[in-house]
């Protein structure tokens, strides 16, 4: 009981989870299996999900915008990376180049993506994320937009996991982070002025304000590793360009169509970001990312 | 100097436990909780924990406006049923899976984007006298764009 307790108490804290401040009363084990009871279900795990690369390139073309290659951190880079920081963060980037790549057809930088995704996972010896096979799959389907998104998703995760499971919560973050910043660069740096208001693409970079917060408890949960440490001051950076623009949603009601089986969650939304706030969040996430690919 | 010699055994004991469970959670996720997706694209996160019975753990993430999404939330066969609850930012329940015999996946979209809290809880044997039950649980989001 004692080793089945300990298990589950040890890989709680990996998989992306942390524990709320109650984690601590929870690794006595008392004899009583009542008190053990109580223990367990005070102590909660936490997820804090970011959108994944995949999910940012995705989001970035169903708001129809147009491909431009000149935004994506080119693969002639991958030798400047050489710390656990830089490689875990040009992992996320490259992967969500290689996705945004992908949902447009752009076979030849599908193929440069991949391997460049594959040096930044090699770097970080993340075995078998990536291999050879990963990378035939993808060249006999590389018209296949279907089996290229699927083949992305299966490497990310594969990666993402590899360092949850081996005691690299930080570096899995760092992945995550580089990733939805890169989504983030590749929106602003599209969005045309002449066309703000009302721009779909606009209304996803707005939405992203709802997730800064989550980003923040995800390094947080790994405060004082240094490179997650400067990585929380330039986010910290940003929220305050994310704290001008409001959001305010009516209540939300759930309502179940037969037809499909699915829920609709009906709101409201009202926001405000003007064209100034915008261009200095635009800026603010150049620079960032600039620190990030250099 | 015996607890010298024995720390290490254990500290080698534990991560040994720790690694073959985690491999244990991820194939489970892989083999079992993926193909629950179905026709949605995989976000390729990946959200896995072992959770003893009664046991509660909290997601939370941003769902846009632009997209369906499928969540599938499954458990090893020796735990008990899987509850979980989709919560908004008011702390208002929006799903609970309970309604619907513990389904394992709930298929939404939205009006607008929202940030929302998922509460998973392994519920209990109610066997007060046995060891509690543990075992893999998976959370994972597919998407497609909204039609």
């Amino acid at each position: 009981m004692v080793i089945i307790l300990f298990a589950s108490l040890v890989a709680g804290c990996k998989s992306g989870g942390s524990k709320a401040p109650k984690e601590d009363e929870a690794l006595s084990v008392p004899k009583d299996n009542s008190v053990v009871m109580k223990d367990i279900q005070q102590a909660k795990k936490i997820f804090d999900a970011l959108p994944s690369p995949l999910e940012s390139a995705m989001l970035i073309k169903s708001a129809g915008a147009r491909f431009d290659q000149t935004l994506l951190n080119p693969v002639g880079n991958v030798n400047n990376y050489v710390t656990n920081k830089s490689m875990a963060l040009n992992l996320g980037i490259y992967t969500c180049d290689l996705s945004f790549a992908s949902l447009y057809e752009q076979t030849q930088l599908i193929i440069d993506y991949m391997n460049a995704a594959r040096k930044m996972a090699d770097g970080l010896g993340i075995l078998k994320a990536i291999d050879q096979s990963t990378i035939d799959e993808l060249e006999q389907n590389i018209n296949n937009t279907e089996v290229i998104m699927k083949v992305v998703s299966e490497t990310f995760m594969n990666s993402n996991s590899y360092l949850e499971d081996n005691g690299q919560p930080a570096v899995a973050a760092m992945v995550l982070v580089g990733g939805w910043f890169e989504g983030l660069y590749i929106s602003t740096q599209l969005v045309d002025m002449n066309d703000f208001n009302g721009n779909k693409l606009v209304g996803r970079i707005i939405d992203q304000k709802l997730s800064i917060d989550i980003l923040i408890n995800l390094l947080s949960q790994n405060k004082g590793n240094p490179a997650v440490d400067e990585l929380l001051v330039q986010v910290n950076k940003l929220k305050t360009v994310f704290d001008k623009i409001t959001i305010s949603t009516s209540r939300v009601r759930p309502e179940y169509d037969k037809i499909s089986n699915t829920t609709v969650l009906k709101s409201e939304v009202k926001t405000d970001m003007t064209p100034a706030v915008f261009k200095e969040l635009a800026a603010s996430v150049a620079e960032i990312r600039s620190t990030f690919v250099k | 100097m015996r607890i010298l010699k024995i720390t290490p055994i254990i500290a080698l004991l534990i991560l040994g436990i720790s690694a073959n469970v985690d491999a244990q959670c991820k194939a489970f996720a892989k083999k079992v909780c993926l193909p629950e997706l179905g026709t949605y694209t995989h976000d390729g996160n990946y959200h896995a924990a072992i959770l003893v019975e009664g046991e509660e753990a909290e997601l939370y993430k941003t769902f846009y406006s632009d997209m369906e999404y499928r969540v599938a939330i499954c458990g090893e066969d020796q735990l008990p049923k899987v509850e979980f609850k989709v919560l908004d930012s008011n702390k208002n329940v929006l799903y609970s899976n309970k309604d619907s015999d513990y389904s394992r996946t709930w298929d939404f979209k939205l009006q607008s984007s929202q940030q929302l809290k998922l509460v998973v809880k392994v519920l209990s044997f109610n066997k007060p006298e046995d060891t509690p039950a543990s075992g893999c649980v998976s959370i994972m989001f597919g998407f497609k764009v909204k039609k």
